[in-house]
């Protein structure tokens, strides 16, 4: 039942992110791109849930180095979520400079 | 933590992501849209951790310093990248987020308590995760140009692919069946070669095209980690970027007028193979590269010297000119000079207009990120079908550091990587001033045409900054 939930969960997600970017203009491409890449580092979620589990049972056997597997995942979803969004702030600053400039014309 | 809560906030949460993306979709809500996500990020993580309990999870120093590293890295590695770099970046970036999918999905493989569900989605998990993290490597690797940027094929390519997507399949089936070790194994090299294999191949002007699959790609594979693990957040938010990116990559395919499998299979594989001819008739391949070497000479040696005034002639009293930017003009960070020649240009009273093919550079808006760092204003800048039909009108157009979206070819030579594709119609123009560096063929390798006109043609080589200050002192 939980199976049918999460995949009618992805499909609906799917179907709505398709819908919800369609009308994009081209400059904003390379920073939509580079938006959505930050976003998928939301495994960075996933990989929180593992470390937590293999914390929580520490002392089993393999845990300790379930532990380690998950602390790097962290941090590499980390990386790919912070960097992402700061590349995507930067980009999208340059943009707004320009209009502000434009305004006080 | 209350299910109802939780599942109330990821609702919420998600529908704050599809917000933030469609605020990205409009240029004046953009920066808002992105901080929309790094706000929704952030309560995603508390929320994730308050789920997972308050003494495993949420006061956890383990976990607090995993993300702090991590997000120290990024933001400090985020603040040296420059404009120019991003390609590679958010190709590298993108690889990262892969490689922590792959190992969400190994460690609940690994777990010997989970159910087939979750080891199916798990091994799915690694192998796009694993796909995405080489493939995107290799995608950074070229744009760096690290390795060499032409499509590669070994010995039987497609049939090896084909074999380790089959490989990877069995891993995946077998895990679901509870064979663990042999599944992680399976997975994990397969995919790393099959991800390999596929960005080998793809090259010239398919490069943004395969990033943004990878972007895709690695969405996807976040989902289908939150399916192994039970987590609807993740699904939904990964779910989202891994459609909206195929969207985005589709966009990119109908401006290229080109279909994804070819990408990925078809027309590259050709151009291979016409490489593989060429290198088997060595004196053919001498021959035409020494052809557009005498052709360069004679260039340099008829043109520059009697053009010149004729042309600057024509740029002073222009009354209307069409700027087309490429990715020479990022590479000598031109957009400034650029800048200034349309300042100047206007100054003298022409109307100055910017066209910008959408692969233009090496990810889709990537001119339009740099002319914006050199603040020409947006209302200047033109998609390519809105000003194709102008070329003809105007009095002259200045190419800066652009071949391909621009090559003549793209019409008439079929087989070439770049046949079918639109290109600016830079040949219709009465006068064309070429700043590149060389006469060499653009990233498609494909030769233009245009440098052999006979008339009305200047070519400026060396350093674009160069050849454009040149061009505005003689203004």
């Amino acid at each position: 039942m939980k199976e049918l939930l999460l995949v009618s969960v992805f499909i609906a997600a799917s179907v709505l992110g398709y819908w919800i970017i369609r009308k994009v203009p081209s400059l904003l491409h390379t920073p939509l791109m580079s938006g959505m890449n930050a976003l998928s580092g939301v495994t960075v979620l996933g990989a929180l849930i593992a470390g937590a589990t293999a914390y929580g049972r520490r002392g089993e056997p393999g845990m300790t180095a379930m532990l380690v597997i998950a602390l790097i995942a962290i941090s590499l979803a980390m990386v790919n979520v912070a960097g992402g969004f700061a590349v995507t702030h930067k980009m999208l600053r340059m943009f707004r400079k320009k209009s502000s400039e434009e305004d006080v014309k | 933590m209350n299910p109802v809560l939780y599942y109330g906030c990821s609702a919420v949460l998600s529908a704050l992501v599809l917000c933030g993306l469609f605020m990205q979709s409009r240029v004046k809500a953009a920066i808002a849209g992105n901080l929309v996500c790094v706000g929704v990020m952030g309560f995603a993580i508390l929320l994730t951790l308050a789920k997972e309990g308050v003494s495993a999870a949420l006061l956890n120093p383990w976990l607090w310093c995993a993300m702090a590293v991590g997000g120290v890295v990024g933001v400090i590695w985020a603040s040296h990248v420059k404009m120019i770099e991003m390609p590679q970046a958010v190709a590298l970036l993108n690889g990262i987020g892969g490689l922590a999918s792959a190992l969400v999905g190994g460690i609940e493989l690994m777990k010997a308590d989970s159910g087939v569900f979750s080891n199916f989605t798990a091994a799915l998990a690694l192998v796009i995760g694993m796909m995405t993290f080489s493939g995107s490597l290799i995608a950074a690797g070229k744009l760096a140009r690290i390795i060499d940027g032409k499509p590669r094929a070994i010995a039987g390519h497609g049939v090896i692919s084909v074999t380790l997507l089959a490989i990877c399949c069995v891993g995946v089936i077998l895990g679901a069946c509870g064979f663990r070790v042999v599944s992680l194994v399976l997975c994990g090299f397969g995919a790393l070669a099959f991800g390999t294999l596929l960005a080998m191949r793809v090259g010239g002007a398919d490069m943004p095209v395969a990033i943004s699959l990878l972007n895709a790609l690695s969405g996807v594979a976040g989902a289908i980690a939150g399916m192994a693990i039970y987590n609807v957040l993740l699904v939904a938010i990964g779910g989202i970027v891994g459609s909206s990116g195929l969207l985005l990559t589709q966009i990119m395919c109908r401006a290229m007028n080109r279909k994804l499998p070819d990408i990925l299979l078809g027309k590259t594989v050709k151009q291979a193979e016409k490489t593989k001819a060429e290198e088997a008739k060595p004196e053919f391949k001498e021959e035409l590269q020494s052809e557009p070497k005498l052709e360069q000479a004679t260039f340099a040696a008829e043109i520059e010297p009697q053009k010149p005034e004729k042309l600057s002639f024509s740029l002073k009293n222009a009354k209307s000119v069409i700027i087309v930017p490429g990715y020479g003009m990022a590479l000598s960070q031109a957009q400034y000079k650029v800048k200034e020649l349309c300042d100047k240009l206007e100054t003298n009273g022409t109307t100055v207009r910017f066209a910008i093919h959408p692969v233009a550079g090496r990810m889709p808006g990537h001119m339009n990120v740099l002319l914006a760092e050199a603040d020409v204003d947006y209302d200047y800048l033109f998609e390519l079908d809105a000003i194709n039909e102008d070329f003809r009108n105007v009095d002259a157009a200045i190419v800066v550091g652009a071949s391909d979206v621009m090559n003549p070819a793209a019409r008439e030579a079929e087989g070439t990587p770049i046949y079918g594709m639109p290109i600016l119609n830079v040949d219709e123009a009465p006068e064309v001033i070429i700043c590149n560096f060389d006469l060499k063929p653009g990233y498609a390798g494909v030769e233009n045409p245009l440098y052999r006109r006979e008339q009305g043609l200047r070519l400026l080589l060396g350093d674009a900054k160069d050849s454009l200050q040149t061009l505005i002192d003689e203004l």
